[in-house]
């Protein structure tokens, strides 16, 4: 039987505002534990909230990057259940009257198609707290500092039907909450999280299979993995002539399977209704537009402007477009070296990598756009060779200092000087009594390619500063001159 | 000094009659002296009262004082204190000590007020006769035997029996009106949004609103004008501008309209309150107003949407008390399922706890639409019955309530007939409209409360009714026998 997977995810995107949603807490990560929780934050008897307007300027924003309906009254509500990290006993959210109702966005497939995938709707809550089982043996603690953090949470149609797709449109997102600003879509300190939910279905049927949530997934490379072993599984359990229970499962990334956290039946009931603390959040036309004009270049738009401007591949501008920070680095790096193509393959190269290796984001990169782009003027202006440039670009990334400083302080200017590089050329020549003779014996066609081996020589002896352009004329001439 | 108002007070402490210190320290003697036969007060703050009292008087010394400087009030125990016990009458609450004021009570300091204690109340406000108290039922001064009425009860029988010159008090379905009827003293409920509720204890958000308990309608304005206001930190506050409710007290009443409802004279009417009732609005036509009879016509449905509406709000607004960050936890909880509903069983009483179950259950999935839904569109009809009547008339009047103060016991049993009590003190707050109650007469020598409804935002023109009706008649100045 031909299997079709139905995915759709919901992401919980942290805006990254100053202060809490509902109180004047601050909402910066990695404090100790409760020296960010207010008295509203840890539900004291008596207090009230109050709406954080910088958080409703975010949703808005991201309503219109994905061209949704913005809700002209949007309605917090209470989602009422006990947890111990979640102080009031309901978390407020929205659940029938969001900010932001239906959008869409298009991501591009493998074969570089597009795809739209609908977004349902998106809607403003607030984060709960943290439950700390390890540090305290045989004991729960609670850190209410994530408690009220505002959050989005962008809930997408049933459209998606790969693994890879699932990524393609989670990146989009991710790509699009950075870009505007509203999410630092930090993965690791759980900014930016997905919930996965998945069926499968004969292939051609159009009725949907019964689903099962993955919660709280916190990488791309983790969707990836939970959404197709999440997949397999369902496979496996119908063809083995089991059926599917609708139910809430956990990813484990060490085992890099799901695993069944709660089924249907002891799910929650909510008891949803209206929050009679907050007033409804009523939008007008002019407001709206306010928040468009000061909508930044979007991720697609500036896809396209690369291609357009910088004459980049399709897949180049994806890259250097998806992130803003990325795509601004890149831009000042051009700019600055007036070569994009060049630009562009140091920045998804040699730039990409360190930051890899390093567990580093391009906004602490430890060497500035400036200091790359003053690099690559060196290697446009022949002072130095792209092999001697890398080896600038790590004393940069480890030690600092500019393009300049270092190729003074190292001695690694380009060896220009046309005599300089005869007396080595003569040299070499003279100690290659069997390469010459070989050379002589070649086609002439062929020889261009027997040069490799006297270049290599000539950079050896040169301690890799010499000219390669120069090296190649100056060998090929005096060479053929011992042909005649 | 007992039997002056706030008013006379202000002015002998402006005339240095005596002084803030000497006043206080003879109410604080007269609580420890008396409170026992009443129970009004759970906690008595005597430094805090001297040591705001001798900051008054020093106010005074330099000309800095405003007028309310060196006034004592009791603060019902829902206003939070900052290091002061705010128990809420609860069990659950008995070791809770806020780090903050409510904005009431940032208001009363601010406003030079010396507080002498927190006054007992229904648990958790949840009640009309202060008999769910974890701290035992206050009782009504004009007979220790009846109830003062509630969930305001402590604040109404301190009032009453001279114990304090003025309390505040809150009030979700008749919980300031109701008590003052009982216990002979004038009471206003605010509109829904005047005062800031910041710091109150909820019990049903969108119905509960705080307001003046006193002797007089010049002492409920002269409360008012410290407590009303918009409040950034209270979003449903409203950004009302607010007048000095003192200003309108003296305007004659020629001209005025009374709209007398047919459905708050039902058969079933105590005869006596009736009675008392029907002699007031003869005093108030005798002040030149003209009465109308009227209709609203959705007054039954009052009690069943707010027994729906006020239950789902309070099982929301307290789930916060689970045992985990602060006031009571169950002893030696084994699993956290066993921590909720330990501490929730064990530190709420049972009139809080038939009012979670109630609210949850009609919150649940599948039973939404059948009740908390359709409470709701009532509500919208009761508003608009009182906004087409108040386009009619000025004000509206009727009984408070349909007995006088029934004895400790009676209806506890019985919690319909208990929320029977406030048939006519529901609607206000499911309308959000301002109401006063306002002492009327007496039968068998308990007190019976007339009640004045106005528009919204109408606070002056209310106190201006009252207060015309105290200047006719001394049945706001009786007293318990024994005072």
């Amino acid at each position: 039987m031909q299997w079709e997977a139905v995915i759709g995810l919901e992401i919980h995107a942290q805006l990254s505002t100053k202060s809490k949603i509902f109180s004047g807490a601050s909402t910066a990560f990695g404090a100790e534990p409760n020296t960010q929780a207010c008295a509203v934050d840890l539900a004291l008897p008596g207090t009230l909230p109050v709406f954080n307007e910088e958080a409703l300027r975010n949703a808005v924003k991201f309503g219109l990057a994905i061209d949704a309906e913005i809700g002209r009254t949007s309605v917090f509500d209470r989602k009422n259940y006990f947890y111990p990290d979640l102080p009031k006993g309901y978390q407020t959210s929205q659940l029938f009257h969001p900010i932001v109702g239906v959008g869409h966005v298009d991501i591009t497939q493998d074969d570089g198609t597009t795809k739209r995938v609908g977004v349902t709707r998106a809607h403003l809550e607030e984060d709960a707290g943290k439950s700390l089982h390890d540090e305290f043996p045989g004991m729960t603690g609670i850190d209410l500092n994530r408690a009220g953090t505002p959050l989005l949470e962008i809930v997408s149609e049933p459209d998606i039907r790969s693994a890879k797709e699932a990524v393609a449109y989670a990146r989009n997102i991710h790509s699009l909450v950075t870009s505007l600003g509203i999410c630092d879509g930090n993965m690791a300190e759980g900014s930016f999280r997905c919930d996965c939910n998945v069926s499968i279905r004969p292939k051609g049927q159009e009725e949907f299979g019964t689903r099962t949530e993955t919660k709280n997934i916190n990488s791309f490379r983790f969707i990836e993995r939970a959404i197709i072993g999440e997949i397999e599984r369902q496979i496996d359990v119908i063809e083995d002539g089991g059926r599917i229970v609708q139910e809430t499962r956990l990813y484990d990334a060490n085992k890099n399977e799901t695993r069944s956290m709660r089924s249907k039946e002891e799910a929650n009931d909510y008891r949803y209704f209206p929050c009679p603390d907050l007033l409804p959040i009523v939008i007008d036309e002019e407001y709206i537009e306010a928040v468009r004009a000061t909508l930044p270049e979007l991720p697609d738009a500036r896809k396209a402007r690369f291609i357009e401007q910088h004459s980049l591949s399709n897949y180049d501008a994806m890259v250097l477009s998806a992130d803003r920070n990325l795509a601004e680095y890149f831009e000042t790096v051009a700019t600055a070296c007036t070569d994009a193509k060049l630009a562009a393959n140091w920045v998804m190269g040699e730039l990409s990598k360190l930051l890899n290796q390093n567990d580093t984001a391009i906004a602490d990169s430890p060497v500035s756009a400036d200091q790359l782009g003053g690099l690559l003027v060196r290697i446009k202006d022949d002072t130095i060779s792209g092999k001697i440039a890398k080896q600038v670009f790590e004393v940069m990334w480890s030690d600092g200092g500019s393009a300049d400083e270092i190729i003074d302080a190292k001695g690694l200017k380009q060896v220009t000087d046309t005599g300089a590089i005869e007396g080595i050329v003569d040299e070499v020549i003279a100690n290659a009594d069997k390469q010459v003779a070989q050379y002589q014996a070649a086609e002439p066609d062929k020889r261009g390619k027997m040069l490799g081996f006297f270049m290599g020589q000539v950079m050896k002896a040169s301690g890799g500063k010499a000219n390669p352009g120069a090296v190649t004329s100056i060998l090929k001439q005096k060479l053929d001159a011992l042909c005649d | 000094m007992f039997d002056k108002t706030l008013a006379e007070l202000a002015s002998g402490l402006e005339n240095g009659d005596f002084s803030s210190v000497e006043l206080t320290q003879a109410y604080l003697d007269r609580i420890h002296a008396e409170d026992s036969k009443y129970n009004s007060y759970i906690t008595v703050t005597d430094e805090i009262a001297l040591s705001q009292a001798k900051a008054a008087d020093e106010a005074r010394a330099a000309g800095t004082a405003g007028p309310f400087t060196g006034l004592p009030v009791a603060q019902k125990d829902i206003f939070c204190t900052d290091g002061v016990r705010t128990s809420c009458a609860s069990k659950m609450l008995d070791n809770f000590i806020a780090p903050y004021n409510a904005t009431v009570v940032d208001k009363f300091n601010n406003a030079g007020a010396v507080m002498l204690g927190k006054t007992n109340m229904d648990e958790f406000a949840m009640g009309s006769s202060n008999e769910s108290s974890f701290y035992g039922p206050s009782r009504n001064p004009w007979n220790t035997n009846c109830v003062p009425g509630g969930s305001s009860g402590g604040s109404a029988a301190a009032v009453a029996a001279r114990l304090a010159p003025a309390a505040t008090g809150t009030d979700t379905g008749g919980s300031i009106r109701q008590p003052a009827a009982l216990c002979g003293i004038t009471g206003l409920k605010p509109t829904y949004g005047r005062v800031s509720r910041f710091g109150m204890i909820a019990f049903a958000s969108s119905l509960d609103q705080g307001g003046p308990m006193a002797r007089t309608a010049e002492d409920a304005a002269l409360m008012l004008n410290v407590m009303a206001g918009f409040d950034p930190r209270d979003s449903t506050s409203m950004q009302q501008a607010v007048p000095d409710f003192t200003a309108d007290l003296t305007l004659p009443l020629k001209g005025l309209t009374i709209g007398l409802p047919k459905e708050y004279f039902p058969d079933d009417l105590s005869p006596a309150i009736a009675l008392q009732v029907q002699n007031a609005v003869k005093e108030y036509e005798a002040l030149g107003a003209a009465v109308k009879e009227v209709s609203l016509p959705n007054t039954a449905l009052a009690i069943p949407a707010y027994y729906i509406i006020a239950p789902a709000e309070a099982s929301s607004n307290l789930s916060r008390f689970d045992g985990v960050r602060y006031g009571y936890r169950c002893d030696e909880p084994v699993n956290l399922e066993d921590l909720y509903k330990r501490s929730r069983g064990e530190g709420f009483g049972p009139e809080v706890q038939r009012r979670i179950m109630v609210g949850t259950y009609a919150l649940s999935e599948g039973f939404y639409d059948a009740y908390y839904k359709k409470a709701q569109q009532i509500r919208r009809l009761i508003k608009q019955d009182f906004v087409s009547v108040l386009n009619e008339v000025d004000v509206i009047m009727g009984p408070t309530t349909p007995h006088p103060a029934f004895k400790l016991g009676e209806k506890s049993s019985d919690p319909i007939a208990m929320y029977m009590e406030d048939i006519f003190t529901i609607a206000l707050n499911l309308a959000g409209l301002p109401g006063m109650s306002v002492p009327c007469g007496q039968t068998n020598g308990l007190p019976v409360g007339l009640q004045i409804i106005g528009n919204y935002f109408a606070e002056q023109k209310l106190l201006n009714v009252a207060h015309q009706f105290q200047l006719a008649t001394d049945w706001h100045k009786q007293t318990p026998d024994g005072i």
